[in-house]
């Protein structure tokens, strides 16, 4: 089926963006709220970043942080799936490249879903569907945005196929997701989400269900693809280490907000939230210098019905009291910039954080 | 020497191979043949391989494919026989007692299943006929359910809201509802003739569409429950977020999947439906006397069970035997689309 397309007149930047160009992705004060019989859950709670083409952002927190809430919101699928028929409350800007997202209507943003922006999933054997040949999926996928003949878009699948590294793709191309290895099948649902060269890429979890030895070779193909396309990347993960390999920047998200965000470099050598030295102090290492056990986050998430009050960490803060007046308790820590593109929401102060970071925690890391 | 017939298909078949026993030559063609190794085997392929090997379900298959040919030429197959299932042969009777002359319903080379009590008529000729009214009402009232029941129950489950809301008390009503008597209430005050049809083929015609109305419930229920459940799916949140819009997530990610229980459901209900026009027939609202049912035999057999229990057996066999043969082929149908089966 064809979509008429519409979306090439909206698309353009207003008039007035001229200074100061938006960044391709830009979320401001993202919220995504579902209202349950239990209470409102806060699923994303106040997230903005920005993200350029060519980059790749990974946002990185524990279940229920919020990472995938973010990444449906941001593609207009927070209403449907996984959720239901609930409806969820979503509010703030998501802008891509000049268009603004949440007040466009669903059909305009239909047309740019596959087009412009694209998803991979956590696991490619539930997100192919059972009863189509691989082929016949990403031939689909491209005839939703083209209008072109079943022939055209076939020889196009088997360009993709080829291009994600699927060996014998003529012949592969007709074979049904469950005659594919897990590997095979995540390389086939990225064909799938690139056919339409979209510019803002988000994997969910990509390499969570696979092998470890695939995980490498998907995250080479995604870096790969990033580069010959250039598009933007969000990879969503709990696993820091697949973000050490892939991004440019990182945002670490606690309870629906985001408690630092850097470039990777800086928010893994020099952390400034004491969550993310308790992610890194959880994650096993080989250049470890001690080889001591690894220290967990004490604690679990909280309830996003009744976050606490002040810093949604304090009750897992082991520095919750070193700020005084007991204000990691009573007020909301907001980011606040600790180095050069480098954001942290903590109460700590500069000094604090420095003298905890380099005496307690960098020495049993 | 085979070798050079195959030079131009196998592109890489070194000449070792075409040299080797004549059995390697087929391994060499059957390497470079355009087929090649992988070949993806669709789903309703599958399906039909594990059909194949299920020998019930297959004898079912035949039964009811040997039925609906009965059912098609039972005019044809009572000519040939010589008999017409509406002529009295009342030299056949014993006058005395009402009940066929000789043994065993009066059965002979002339009346292969005997002749009724009474009026005589050829019970063999009957049952042919029967078969029609029964297969035909089986299989249209069927229909009607499931076109109901499957474009209700994918509604109901796709939209939800308001629209799954009404649709499930309507399903909840119909299913609490008193079919049967609802049906004998409809009967008596049914007119003789409607729409240019007269006799039999009104209440042919009623009952299909009353049946087919009972049951679309049942379908409804499965494939609003199904399409809820698929609709969840990740694929088709993949779907979404590729860009496809609801018509096509409708026809092409769910309506496949629905595909499976609804061909098992429709295999279920054939044979209900025909055992609800039997009882219908037997109870007298059904097919009017001179067309033949075999419920409506039966009803008749009731009366000469100990003097002429033939009359009842042969209609009770004809009923028993179709709906086993359906109900064989409706679990081989359920066994070989559902892929976590095994036998």
């Amino acid at each position: 089926m064809t979509i008429p397309d519409t979306s090439t007149a909206v698309s353009e930047r207003p008039a007035g963006a001229s200074t100061a160009p938006r960044p391709f992705l830009d979320v401001r004060d993202l919220r995504v709220h579902f209202p349950t019989d239990d209470g409102l859950v806060k699923s994303v709670d106040g997230l903005s970043f920005q993200l350029e083409k060519g980059r790749t952002l990974g946002i990185v927190g524990e279940s229920g942080s919020g990472k995938s809430v973010t990444s449906l919101g941001i593609m207009g699928l927070h209403t449907t799936g996984q959720y239901g028929r609930r409806k969820a409350r979503i509010s703030g800007e998501i802008w891509l490249d000049g268009t603004e997202l949440l007040s466009a209507g669903p059909e305009h943003v239909r047309g740019l879903r596959g087009r412009r922006m694209a998803m991979i999933f956590q696991d490619p054997l539930s997100a192919l569907h059972p009863y189509y040949t691989i082929g016949r999926q990403i031939v689909e996928a491209y005839r939703i945005h083209h209008d072109v003949d079943r022939k055209t878009a076939r020889k196009r699948a088997v360009e993709m196929l080829d291009r994600v590294g699927i060996p014998q793709p003529d012949k592969r191309v007709d074979a049904y997701p469950h005659e594919f290895s897990g590997g095979m099948r995540q390389r086939a649902m990225i064909a799938m989400s690139l056919v339409n060269n979209p510019e803002l890429l988000i994997a969910d979890e990509p390499t969570t269900a696979l092998d470890v030895t695939v995980q490498a070779q998907i995250l080479d193909l995604v870096l790969d693809l990033q580069k010959e396309f250039g598009s933007a990347v969000i990879v969503i993960t709990h696993d820091l280490g697949v973000v050490a390999e892939l991004a440019d920047d990182i945002l670490v998200m606690y309870a629906g907000r985001c408690v630092e965000r850097g470039p990777a470099e800086r928010v893994f050598h020099e952390p400034r939230h004491p969550y993310t030295w308790g992610l890194l102090g959880s994650m096993p290492r080989l250049d470890r210098e001690q080889r001591d056990r690894l220290v967990p986050v004490d604690g679990s998430p909280p309830s996003l019905i009744n976050l606490p009050s002040g810093c949604a960490f304090n009750p897992r803060c082991p520095y919750a009291d070193v700020p005084k007046d007991d204000v990691t308790r009573t007020i909301r820590p907001e980011p606040t910039e600790v180095g050069d593109r480098h954001w942290a929401a903590c109460h700590l102060t500069r000094e604090q954080r420095e003298r905890i970071w380099t005496e307690e925690i960098a020495p049993r890391l | 020497m085979t070798a050079p017939l195959h030079e131009p298909t196998a592109k890489a078949a070194p000449s070792p191979v075409a040299e080797a026993a004549p059995g390697a030559v087929d391994e060499a063609a059957a390497v470079g043949g355009d087929t090649g190794p992988v070949q993806g085997r669709s789903p309703a392929r599958i399906a039909w391989e594990r059909l194949k090997r299920d020998r019930l379900a297959l004898t079912g298959g035949a039964v009811i494919l040997a039925l609906i040919v009965i059912a098609v030429l039972a005019p044809v197959i009572s000519n040939l026989v010589g008999q017409d299932p509406d002529v009295f042969h009342e030299d056949r009777i014993d006058p005395l007692f009402g009940t066929p002359k000789g043994s065993l319903g009066g059965i002979s080379g002339e009346h292969l299943l005997g002749v009724e009590p009474v009026n005589g008529r050829d019970i063999f000729a009957r049952i042919l006929h029967g078969a029609r009214i029964s297969l035909l009402v089986g299989f249209l009232s069927a229909l009607v359910a499931v076109v109901l029941g499957t474009v209700l129950g994918i509604v109901a489950g796709f939209f939800g809201g308001w629209v799954d809301a009404a649709i499930s008390r309507v399903m909840d009503g119909l299913l609490a509802f008193p079919q049967l008597l609802f049906i004998i209430a409809l009967v008596s005050v049914m007119p003789n003739d409607m729409l240019g049809m007269t006799g039999s083929s009104v209440r042919v015609f009623v009952m299909i569409l009353v049946i087919g109305f009972f049951g679309w419930p049942y379908i409804g229920r499965v494939v609003r429950g199904q399409t809820l459940s698929m609709r969840e799916r990740e694929y088709v949140e993949a779907a979404r977020a590729l860009g496809a819009g609801r018509l096509h997530i409708l026809a092409k990610e769910l309506l496949p999947n629905l595909v499976a229980p609804i061909v098992v459901y429709t295999t279920m209900m054939i044979p209900t439906n025909i055992l609800t026009e039997a009882a219908l027939s037997f109870l007298g609202v059904g097919v009017k006397p001179p067309t033949a049912s075999w419920g409506q035999m039966l009803s008749n057999a009731i009366d000469y069970y100990d003097s002429d229990p033939l009359y009842m057996i042969v209609p009770g066999v004809a009923i028993f035997t179709t709906v086993l043969a359906f109900n064989l082929f409706g679990d081989g149908v359920r066994d070989a689309l559902d892929p976590k089966s095994s036998r």
